[in-house]
């Protein structure tokens, strides 16, 4: 039709380009599928969310109220929203092993406080956690630890479970410690734990298995009073 | 480690309950906290405003002055509380920062009172929060220039000169700050004149002059009359030389200057003409002769030592450096763009005159400065459309950058003002303070006037004396001991310099063999207006200083606004001071004491009876006659 050389059809495509623009800058010409942007900025950002009243949850735990008003405004100080999600969980916690990546076992830490699974870590949850960990029996805290260890919660710990939890483990050491860390001391250290915590030597380590082995040693039953006063 | 963080520590530290169970080795025993656990409000008494906080968040930073043991120096017993007398409005911002982690710099307080509470408080200024850094960085850094600016013009400029000064430093000083001697200036007007003459010739001497009588072509001035030309070149030649030369001899790093700017502007300017004179006069090589004489041109920029403008306008040009710099790569991306475009546009079109790319680049740059000539025009419609493309992007791309020259040119040129505003203000506030310092030793004198120094168990010392505070009698208390220390006593100037005129021509020669030993300088102190004391031995000790013999100079100016109070007699006692007391409202502030001028050491003589009745007619402050012990009239 019309007799354009090459140059002279971009020429004419940048001009009509630009015309374009200038009927969107002043509002008459709509491009398709442009309505919905408007709504997308008023979308709430935060999640504000309220914990149950103080004596409710002193009745649930057995801590003292001015320990759950210091663990509160702890809580509160660093997640105003009331809520901590996997981000800011494993962002505290690496703060506090600045050597090495502790975000894997943060991340189990935070499957395992998170108890009803919706993604984010209430105060009801973290005081929850705690006091099965502070003012629990023994028993409550080897349950609550083989609960951390069982990463997909079906009663037992498999030896893959396992190698996951102590590699997250020794992450947390970093590259720098002494003696040199070889690459199959997770793995040693998994078999030997098995070879010391499961009885029928089927493979994988039992809740029954966990508690009755954990009982017998020694060791394992002192250390669990160490962190009793941790608040 | 972030605020809040440190109480997730309990939490950590539960959660390593799922590390026992594999525990290779056993556990540590955790540390044993002696302290309660319990939290505690803390009250902190800022200036009257009270702030509470808990303990624990104060506890976060542990090496600031809140956090650790220190803030126990501020604890008040009484009102079980910690007092600080510092700014609440600042403390108010410190204390956030241990609540929330992050220290923010509030923009309406002064950049230096900021950094003296951290300082207190024991808190980095490098933990500013990402908010607030930028802000508090560009204040430090425009109050570093200040203090800078105030600095130089403090030291450098119109200070006089210390007497001790050789030839060289009293040269260069004349050629940096023309104003201080008439000689400088008269040179610094030739120049400036010989500058003018010199380029206004150059320019003249290619102006077409009527043509000689015989020839019909016009013929440019400078052929007609060369010779006069060529004197009026050398003249100006010979003053640049001249002044090169006086200038390379009395600098004080001539490495320096000599690859400074000016300098290299100043070889430049004055080249060409040797050049000219060592050249053969044979055609090959007076083409780039002719290139030489274009250098001359460059005598023009010796206007910049006499005007600040132009220095400004070439500092501005060097800080901008980076902007230039993007504007110059910017517009060569478009001119480069445009025309490659425009070149292949107008290629199909018969007798076109853009013939190349690179003779597109002319078009291109015309028609993106709004030039406009004409001379290149597209014919073809893309041509047309992408060469009005290129106009329009073209004063955009050079209209961006240029706002951060011209704000970076006006922050040069205030600072540039308020530097000879300083500059200017520089001799009220010298003399500001002399006058204050002078007050201040006057205060003295008239203390010991008052008997302030003796015995205070009678009762009868002066009421005046009475109401001094403490801190006026401690001091003066101070001074009296430094005079008994050296056994000299302090007197006001001008008793000193009466004095010492009345010496200076008995004891010249001696003071100088006695002094030279020690200061070095004695033959210039003379002839100004403060003197010297004599000194009657040599082996006495003198200690005067250089500094108060021109604050001395300047006091002595401001003498005259002193209202001046006659003594009835120089020898009145502490009694007769009573009535005149109220009279003095010397304010003892503290400010550094000069060095008062020397007595003469020696209490054995006698007050010279004639003394005194110089001095009667003569002074315009009281003093004590016993301050005064010349050796002999």
């Amino acid at each position: 039709m019309l007799n354009l050389d090459g140059l002279e059809m971009i020429a004419v495509l940048v001009v009509m380009g630009l015309f374009i623009k200038v009927l969107e800058q002043f509002g008459l010409f709509e491009p398709v599928g442009g309505e919905d942007s408007i709504e997308d900025d008023f979308e709430l950002s935060t999640v504000c969310h309220r914990p149950e009243g103080l004596d409710k949850l002193q009745e649930q735990s057995k801590f003292t109220k001015k320990e759950l008003q210091v663990l509160y405004r702890g809580f509160k100080n660093e997640c105003p929203s009331g809520v901590v999600n996997e981000e800011t969980f494993k962002l505290i916690y690496s703060q506090f092993f600045p050597q090495g990546d502790s975000s894997t076992y943060a991340h189990f830490l935070f499957e395992a406080f998170d108890t009803n699974k919706n993604g984010s870590v209430s105060f009801e949850d973290f005081v929850a956690g705690l006091n099965i960990i502070l003012r629990g029996s023994i028993n409550d805290r080897l349950n609550w630890a083989f609960n951390l260890y069982d990463l997909n919660k079906d009663g037992c710990i498999t030896k893959e479970e396992m190698l996951d939890i102590m590699k997250s483990i020794y992450d947390m050491m970093g590259n720098y410690t002494y003696p040199c860390m070889q690459d199959d001391a997770p793995r040693e250290h998994v078999e030997n734990f098995f070879q010391k915590m499961d009885r029928n030597k089927d493979g994988v380590v039992t809740i029954d298995e966990f508690i009755e082995s954990c009982q017998k040693d020694e060791n394992i039953m002192q250390s669990m009073q160490l962190f009793e006063n941790v608040i | 480690m972030a605020a809040g963080v440190a109480t997730w520590l309990p939490f950590a530290r539960a959660a390593a309950v799922g590390w026992l169970p594999l525990a290779k080795k056993t556990m540590p025993r955790p540390p044993v906290d002696k302290k309660s656990r319990s939290d505690e409000i803390l009250f902190v008494n800022v200036s009257g405003q009270r702030f509470q906080t808990w303990k624990n968040t104060l506890d976060r930073y542990p090496d600031t002055l809140l956090g650790s043991s220190e803030k126990e120096f501020f604890y008040n017993e009484d009102t079980q509380e910690y007092f600080f007398d510092r700014d609440p409005e600042m403390f108010r911002h410190i204390l956030n920062f241990y609540r929330t982690g992050k220290l923010h710099y509030p923009r309406h307080e002064c950049i230096q009172a900021f950094d003296e509470e951290l300082a207190f408080y024991g808190i980095i200024p490098e933990i500013i929060g990402d908010c607030c850094m930028e802000e508090y960085r560009d204040r430090k850094k425009e109050n570093q220039e200040r203090l800078a600016e105030d600095n130089e013009a403090g030291e450098g400029g119109d200070a006089p000169l210390p007497p001790n000064s050789t030839s060289r430093e009293k040269l260069w000083r004349a050629f940096e700050n023309p104003h201080t001697s008439t000689m400088a200036l008269v040179f610094y007007y030739v120049t400036g004149f010989f500058i003018a003459v010199s380029v206004i010739a150059n320019v003249v001497e290619t102006v077409p002059c009527r043509p000689i009588i015989g020839t019909v072509k016009d013929l440019p001035c400078g052929m007609k009359y060369s010779l006069a030309f060529f004197c009026m070149d050398t003249a100006c030649v010979l003053i640049f030389t001249f002044e090169y030369l006086m200038r390379l001899f009395a600098a004080p790093s001539r490495c320096m200057f000599a690859r400074s700017v000016m300098s290299v502007i100043d070889v430049v300017a004055i080249m060409p003409y040797y050049i000219g004179l060592v050249m053969p006069e044979n055609e090959d090589v007076s083409g780039a002769f002719v290139t030489l004489r274009v250098f001359r041109v460059f005598r023009i920029f010796k206007f910049s030592r006499h005007s600040a403008g132009l220095r400004i306008l070439g500092y501005t040009l060097k800080s901008c450096a980076s902007e230039l710099g993007f504007l110059l790569f910017s517009l060569t991306m478009a001119i480069i763009i445009f025309a490659t475009v425009m070149f292949y546009a107008e290629k199909g079109t018969k007798g076109t005159t853009f013939t190349s790319i690179p003779a597109s680049f002319w078009y291109t740059i015309v028609t993106m400065t709004t030039l406009g000539y004409g001379d290149m025009v597209p014919n073809t419609i893309a041509g047309k459309i992408f060469g009005s493309i290129c106009s329009l992007s073209g004063v955009l791309v050079i209209a961006l950058p240029v706002p951060v020259i011209v704000s970076n040119f006006s922050r040069i040129y205030h600072q540039n003002q308020r530097a000879d505003k300083m500059r200017a203000q520089q001799k009220v506030r010298l003399a500001r303070i002399r006058l204050a310092k002078k007050g201040c030793t006057n205060a003295f004198l008239q203390y010991k006037d008052d008997g302030g120094l003796q015995d205070h168990d009678s009762g009868s010392t002066a009421l005046c004396v009475k109401n001094r505070s403490a801190f006026e009698h401690q001091h003066n208390h101070l001074l009296h001991c430094l005079e008994k220390t050296t056994n000299h006593e302090f007197t006001d100037e001008l008793t000193y310099s009466e004095v010492c005129m009345t010496e200076s021509l008995g004891y010249r020669t001696s003071r100088s063999t006695s002094l030279s030993s020690h200061h070095g300088s004695s033959t210039t102190c003379c002839p100004r207006r403060a003197k010297r004391r004599p000194i009657r031995l040599a082996n006495s000790t003198v200690s005067v200083s250089r500094g108060s013999m021109q604050e001395l100079d300047t006091l002595h100016v401001q003498k005259t606004t002193v209202v001046p109070q006659s003594r009835s007699s120089l020898n009145a006692r502490t009694e007769d001071l009573k009535l005149n007391c109220d009279d003095r409202d010397f304010t003892a502030a503290i400010i550094s004491i000069p060095t008062p001028p020397a007595n003469t050491p020696d209490e054995s003589l006698p007050t010279s009876p004639a003394f005194p009745g110089i001095l009667r007619n003569s002074r315009s402050t009281t003093f004590n006659p016993d301050t005064v012990k010349i050796s002999s009239l």
